[in-house]
């Protein structure tokens, strides 16, 4: 049963590492407007220049 | 009036009014006004037509124009700007027009009307755009008039500056909440072995377990429940207890028996209920903190002023920050703009509307010389003045600045409770360690000690209250009124006298009628409505809405002149419309106020806008006056006194020509006789009453609007469900005050195992989140039982 401390050492680990995760959005700010992405991600693409530059960033 | 028009009826392409007058159209598209069209036209310059493709109409009409030579001031422009680097600069504005998703589309494309606009994200419950901009090839005042063109004005003004940053609190406690969760989900599943008995297979497994625990637990007490340790501390030094003081200590007693269970005797300890309670505890705060983001509450002076005026040097206009203003100062006041500062009238025909200051709204002529008090706002051509005053010690602004608010704390029942229960907490603790210290066994005593502060948690009324208000909270949101958060729901609960405004509270402007005192041929109103079609002021738009008359002449010699009418040529006669300064000297009108009406030197009517009372109001005073005093304080003179008194009992005060002060001084008053009043008012001259106040509520038709600082924003339309609102908060209070009684009786359960010296760290883990399902369900239910007998769900 020894493999178990090994185990138990991986779980912890995996669960810092998504808390770690969590922390670095929230800082990032991804949690401030939760509103706004969710119309945004529904305009359309726009056909009439195709060739234009896109100032995402 | 109405004539029956189904299919004629046209809305502006733009912002979706109905067309009266002129139809201006381009592309088979019809436009209400210039305004309209010119937004059009620039956006379809630019390819962004999409706009209108998202929403119908989705444009708002432009009204009136507004200068930004501040903005090129440097000095204003560091103040406004969140981040500037070599290339590079940020901007957040608060636009009030953000409304829909075309907003969102239009406002984040702005690089295509200037590419030197690079980026611009809006936030949509805040309302507030930020704007990324080079500014080397763009300035901060055009980027600014670039969104007024597109009919996107930011409301700049003097609380921009001093922004407070209220989002990082906000942050921080949601990141303890996801490290108490974190550390909680470990520890309990760490503790599940023992739980069921297996870990006395594997010894070795145990030690490993507990010492797990204990490291998870570690980051929760000193990280996560910092605050409350701090509370409490600053709490004891100022030798009062709140609610905080016996978290703490639970929090401290339940860590140091972890520590020693573990350390010393290789026990499992009480980091699963440790973690969890502190899990808990932050949840219930988060639940209190969360409040409106689109609504402020806080706002005073500083959001109506601008936050610049034109001041005059040597003959040169300057812009210069409202807060820099010093005596002496002269300045150039423009048609609408605010007088910022007490000052005297220097040189200029001043008409002010004084409404901020006094709820009057009746333009007030001022003499050369005369002292113009600040919040007057200058209804006519430009005006020049000089300060007496700075900004901050006039007399509107001095209403705030009295120390007479700082008296305002107010305990709420968590914490007026919590004495008690401290108190007998301890004695109970102390009792049973006295009770095993006389039967010579310390190390029961201490357990038992131990085990009563454990168990006795207040961590139910951390929870029952902040669940039950913010319950509470979401009802009345849905309602239309908003209120501040959850301690106010305490305060509303508690009140006993109300105190009514009259103007914009009891009255509103919304479905103003429009009457005219004297008659018009059919050949007079063509000549009026031609010569309104020219005008955008509001005023003319909803006289035309009332003639509604579809011939028009052609007009020469039009000429609108600001804050006092318009006049023009129509089919050779001179036509004239505003208020008395416009009128020719001879003509008197009959009525005082209101949109008179002169043809051909001959006066011909007014128009007036009628305040309306509200509806269902005498049902509503007939609903209050059991259980309120009920007082009316108006700004106004007393020519309603007669509709007044039929809507309220003889019993209620109503008192006319209250200024702002003694609206505050009479609240006062009614507070040191042991009354617990609630005021109802709107704008700046109930400011000071309303803060003064224990439950100030901004009355309102528009929450979009300018609201004085307050605790609670109500929709003017919701005014008659008020009754229920009160219930519903007694109600909610009643529920707090029940589950007290329910955790009461479990900690019974609970305390007889810990006098006993026996509670395992089990009985413990399984009482905690069982009180707390059953207090966190129970609030619920009966909300919403409450809810639906004051007919609020």
């Amino acid at each position: 049963m020894n493999i178990l401390y090994f185990l138990v050492g991986c779980s912890v680990l995996m669960a810092l590492i998504f808390l770690a995760a969590f922390v670095w959005s929230l800082k990032n700010g991804q949690h401030d407007d939760v509103v706004t992405p969710g119309i945004r991600v529904l305009f359309d693409d726009e056909i009439i220049e195709p060739k234009e530059k896109n100032s995402e960033n | 009036m109405e004539q029956p028009k189904v299919i004629d009826t046209k809305l502006c392409y733009h912002c979706g009014e109905e067309i009266s007058g002129v139809d201006l159209v381009i592309a088979e598209k019809h436009f209400c006004c210039a305004g309209c069209k010119g937004v059009y036209q620039i956006l379809s310059a630019n390819n962004m037509c999409a706009y209108y493709a998202y929403n119908d109409n989705p444009g708002k009409r432009l009204e009136g124009n507004t200068h930004f030579e501040y903005l090129d001031e440097q000095s204003i422009v560091s103040q406004l700007l969140n981040y500037q680097d070599q290339k590079s600069s940020i901007v957040t504005f608060y636009i009030p027009a953000i409304h829909c998703s075309s907003c969102i589309w239009l406002l984040e494309h702005l690089y295509r009307i200037n590419p030197a606009i690079f980026d611009s994200r809006i936030d949509f419950l805040k309302r507030e755009v930020t704007i990324s901009f080079k500014h080397q090839e763009i300035s901060l005042r055009k980027v600014v008039e670039t969104l007024v063109e597109i009919g996107y004005e930011p409301a700049i003004n003097l609380q921009d500056v001093v922004k407070e940053n209220s989002n990082t609190v906000n942050k921080s406690l949601i990141l303890k909440i996801a490290i108490a969760g974190f550390c909680m989900g470990n520890v309990m599943l760490f503790s599940f072995p023992d739980y069921f008995g297996l870990t006395d297979l594997e010894p070795q497994f145990k030690a490993m377990f507990a010492w797990l625990n204990l490291a998870f637990s570690i980051p929760v007490v000193f990280y996560c429940a910092k605050d409350y340790f701090l509370s409490a501390f600053a709490s004891l030094k100022h030798k009062h207890v709140n609610l905080d003081t016996p978290l703490a200590l639970i929090i401290a007693v339940l860590f140091l028996r972890t520590f020693i269970a573990v350390v010393f005797t290789g026990e499992t300890g009480f980091a699963d209920t440790l973690t969890g309670l502190v899990f808990l505890l932050l949840m219930g705060k988060w639940v209190k903190q969360r409040t409106y983001h689109h609504i402020s509450f806080d706002r005073d002076y500083r959001s109506y002023f601008p936050i610049a005026i034109t001041t005059l040097k040597d003959g040169k206009e300057k812009p210069k920050a409202i807060n820099e203003l010093v005596v002496g100062d002269r300045l150039w006041i423009r048609n609408g703009e605010l007088i910022p500062a007490d000052s005297i009238l220097m040189k200029g025909d001043a008409w002010l509307d004084m409404s901020f200051v006094t709820g009057e709204t009746d333009p007030q002529p001022k003499v050369l010389g005369e002292i113009i008090y600040a919040g007057g706002k200058q209804m006519g051509e430009g005006i020049e003045i000089e300060v007496v005053k700075n900004a901050s010690q006039s007399y509107l602004t001095s209403l705030w600045n009295k120390d007479n608010y700082t008296d305002n704390f107010k305990q709420n029942f968590n914490d007026s409770v919590a004495k008690y229960f401290s108190i007998a907490v301890f004695l109970i603790a102390f009792s049973a360690m006295g009770y095993w210290f006389f039967n010579h066994d310390t190390t029961k005593a201490w357990a038992a000690f131990t085990a009563v502060v454990i168990v006795a948690c207040p961590c139910v009324l951390a929870l029952s209250t902040p669940f039950t208000l913010s319950a509470i909270l979401a009802l009345f949101d849905k309602k239309g009124f908003y209120v501040k958060n959850t301690d106010a729901v305490e305060n509303l609960a508690k009140c006993n006298a109300i105190v009514f405004d009259k103007t914009g509270t009891l009255t509103t402007t919304e479905n103003a009628k429009i009457r005219f005192t004297g008659t018009l041929t059919d050949e007079e109103k063509a000549l009026l409505v031609s010569l309104l079609n020219h005008s955008s002021h509001p005023l003319s738009r909803q006289i035309l809405k009332s003639i509604s008359y579809g011939k028009f002449y052609p007009i020469s010699k039009y000429k609108e002149i600001p804050g006092k009418g318009i006049r023009g040529l129509v089919n050779e006669q001179m036509v004239l419309a505003g208020n008395q300064s416009i009128l020719p000297f001879d003509i008197v009108p009959n009525e005082r106020s209101g949109v008179h009406i002169v043809m051909e030197n001959e006066y011909k009517g007014t128009f007036i806008v009628e305040q309306e009372w509200r509806s269902g109001l005498s049902n509503l005073m007939a609903r209050l006056q059991d259980q309120f005093a009920l007082k009316v304080l108006s700004g106004d003179t007393n020519k309603d006194e007669k509709a007044l008194t039929s809507f309220f009992s003889s019993a209620a005060t109503i008192k006319f020509e209250q200024s702002p002060q003694q609206k505050l001084t009479a609240i006062q008053q009614q507070q040191e006789t042991g009354a617990k009043v609630m005021m109802l008012g709107d704008g700046l001259n109930d400011a000071g009453a309303l803060k003064q106040s224990d439950f100030g509520i901004a009355i309102t038709d528009n929450i979009n609007n300018f609201t004085p600082g307050c605790d609670a924003i109500l929709k003017g339309s919701s005014l008659t469900l008020l009754p229920n609102f009160h219930q519903l908060s007694k109600d909610g209070l009643k529920i707090i005050k029940i589950s007290f009684a329910i955790a009461i009786a479990y900690n019974c359960v609970g305390l007889y195992f810990a006098i006993q010296g026996t509670l395992y760290p089990l009985v413990a883990a399984v009482l905690m989140p069982i009180s707390t399902v059953t207090i966190i369900s129970f609030t619920t239910i009966a909300t919403r039982f409450f809810a639906r007998r004051n007919k609020l769900s």
